[in-house]
């Protein structure tokens, strides 16, 4: 699904470049759970947001589902953004002036999906995240765990071959955090690829690959016994 | 284009611009005063204009008096001071030389510019009053209205020499009864006995208007006061399109030449150019609506910098809202046009409530001027000034919206979503 090979990503700061990718080779299978781990400053983030065309890579070559991403205008940057990915923010990102369910439906709208259509998927996804009663409420009134559905369901909604997910239970208390992992989980259960971010451990030891970044190279990559989440519900 | 006739497009238009209602409403008081500003403005400058137009709709408008005065120059063996009588002759010869003449009406007159005034009488009634001698054309330059019933003088009236007169309504007044039907009836100038065929209307400001007055054929003028063919002055009004100033000019050298006297003499010919003073009083209102309409461009000008600075801050503020939508799938193209339609919507919006504001104000001026003497009527804006403002600000507000959202495309969305 995922295939990166020799990755890498330097930032200009001023007169200094800062080296934060140094050759990344890394492939992700249809259907994985893969962790993507490091302290601040390892580069974890910058890979997500390369694997998510939020950022161009410098060197080497990145193919997601058998198609090259490279030198990508902005315009087809946000189409294959729609077409083949779903992202899950710490913060959240839901915007503020529409409801659950229009936020869900949001990027269906950028799909050209029609509006009843559009309104009928919102209203699966959230159900299948548990927030049928919620749709019509503003993000104000949502708790922090129940925003993050609202926000995995969004990603859903588009049908995306990978959900990229950055620190999904950074702002979370654990037992929402375990919630949100077991959504994550069952979703992967459907055949769905995710990659989720983190630096905590117990969140990666729920995914079944723990990949391991350190001054910008893979240190680790293993595979590991998957945690089911729903215990600790 | 599809995203504009797209009705999710407006419902995420209103959204984004319901949520700060208090901002949206202060962004468009800046467009709305501009176009009202304008059209109560030039509205205003119309009905002035129209208000000139109506206390001088009897004259027309380009017409002129020349009269003759004594020389200041010797010429071919004549000394100065010479008297010069204008002749009926002359008028044929300037409707010949001068073709830009539309209409020439030579007049006599007896009662005015010091010559002793006509004592009319009606039985034990009389009265002083100005008498002319008139040829129908004049009602073509000065139009003079007519009380049902009656009529002014006419071409058989000149060539029978008849003993007709046309008389102004307070000479009507002041010589027949309220009841009495004054068509038909018989007055005496200079003891000859005349019947009235016409009473005119006082129509009131025009420059031409006396309601004292006795009009009598030219001929039988002629007659009474033993005038010959001397004339006292000519009323001419020039084609449409004519320069009145040059053909002024034209007549006066022509009269100068069949006179014998020096082309330089400027006194010799005395005028007075209505035509000339018409453009200069419709100069006024023009130099109003001019102003108006550049204090109503400038005014909008502004107010559509405003929309365009509120925008900015707008789409700072959204900055990470747009990142999750482009994050999302939007292309640069769907939220460039997000913006651009949003600054359009508000500036045609304001636009048209300032142009619906602004035609109230008028109608409201032109409600209470109603019975005011002033020269002020029917306020109105073309309708295509208004679809020219419309347009103005249609091409301002792409214009203008173009610089937030071309700020809005150009953040990145990954940088759109670290800030926090």
């Amino acid at each position: 699904m995922i295939e990166i090979k020799d990755l890498h990503k330097s930032y200009k700061m001023g007169s200094n470049s800062l080296h934060v990718l140094k050759g990344i080779n890394f492939s992700v299978e249809e259907g994985e759970l893969v962790a993507i781990m490091g302290s601040s400053g390892s580069g974890k983030s910058t890979l997500l947001n390369i694997l998510g065309m939020l950022d161009e890579l410098d060197e080497g070559s990145y193919t997601l589902d058998n198609v090259a991403i490279k030198n990508l205008n902005e315009t087809k940057a946000a189409q294959y953004r729609n077409k083949f990915l779903g992202f899950v923010f710490q913060s959240f990102n839901l915007i503020n002036y529409k409801s659950a369910v229009e936020n869900v439906a949001l990027p269906l709208y950028y799909q050209r999906v029609g509006r009843k259509e559009r309104q009928e998927k919102a209203l699966k996804y959230l159900e299948q995240v548990g927030l049928k009663e919620w749709a019509t409420h503003l993000p104000s009134e949502l708790s922090g765990g129940q925003k993050q559905r609202v926000a995995i369901a969004r990603a859903m909604a588009a049908e995306p071959k990978v959900l990229l997910a950055d620190e999904p239970t950074g702002a979370l208390d654990s037992t929402t955090s375990y919630e949100v992992m077991d959504l994550i989980q069952k979703i992967n259960d459907a055949g769905n690829t995710i990659l989720v971010v983190t630096h905590e451990e117990d969140i990666a030891q729920m995914c079944k690959r723990i990949v391991h970044l350190k001054d910008g190279v893979i240190v680790e990559d293993k595979k590991v016994e998957q945690v089911r989440a729903s215990q600790y519900v | 284009m599809r995203q504009l006739f797209d009705s999710d497009t407006w419902r995420e238009i209103f959204q984004s611009i319901g949520k700060n209602r208090l901002r949206t409403f202060l962004t468009m008081l800046g467009v709305f005063i501009g176009i009202y500003i304008y059209i109560a403005l030039s509205g205003a400058a119309k009905g002035l204009d129209n208000g000139f137009e109506k206390e001088f709709e009897t004259v027309a408008r380009n017409s002129m008096f020349i009269w003759a005065q004594t020389t200041s120059k010797p010429y071919a063996g004549f000394k100065t001071g010479r008297r010069i009588q204008l002749k009926l002759q002359d008028a044929e010869e300037l409707r010949r030389q001068v073709p830009e003449i539309e209409t020439l009406a030579p007049r006599n007159v007896s009662g005015v510019f010091g010559s002793s005034p006509g004592v009319i009488t009606r039985g034990i009634k009389s009265g002083n009053y100005s008498v002319f001698g008139d040829f129908p054309e004049f009602t073509k330059i000065a139009t003079k209205k007519i009380y049902d019933g009656g009529r002014f003088i006419n071409d058989e009236d000149i060539k029978q020499e008849r003993k007709v007169c046309v008389i102004g309504e307070r000479t009507q007044k002041e010589l027949f009864d309220v009841e009495e039907n004054p068509i038909g009836g018989y007055l005496e100038i200079e003891d000859v006995s005349f019947q009235v065929v016409g009473v005119h209307k006082f129509s009131g400001g025009g420059p031409f208007d006396n309601d004292s007055d006795i009009f009598i054929p030219f001929t039988t003028y002629k007659k009474i006061y033993n005038t010959g063919d001397n004339v006292a002055w000519f009323t001419i009004a020039a084609y449409d399109d004519a320069d009145v100033i040059k053909v002024e000019q034209d007549i006066k050298a022509n009269l100068r030449r069949i006179h014998k006297v020096d082309p330089e003499d400027e006194k010799a010919i005395g005028s007075f150019n209505l035509g000339e003073q018409f453009k200069k009083i419709f100069g006024f209102s023009n130099g109003l609506t001019f102003l108006s309409l550049i204090v109503g461009i400038a005014t909008i000008l502004a107010g559509v910098i405003g929309i365009g600075n509120i925008l900015l801050i707008s789409v700072k503020e959204r900055t990470k809202e747009l990142g999750v939508r482009r994050a999302l799938g939007a292309t640069p193209t769907e939220v460039r046009n997000q913006i651009l339609i949003e600054a359009l919507f508000l500036t045609l919006l304001a636009g048209i409530i300032g142009i619906i504001m602004g035609a109230l104000t008028l109608k409201g001026i032109d409600v209470f001027t109603q019975d005011v003497d002033l020269p002020y009527t029917n306020p109105t804006v073309p309708i295509p000034y208004v679809i020219g403002s419309l347009l103005l600000m249609v091409i301002l507000g792409v214009l203008i919206g173009l610089i937030p959202a071309q700020r809005a495309v150009s953040i990145k969305p990954i940088d759109a979503l670290r800030e926090e």
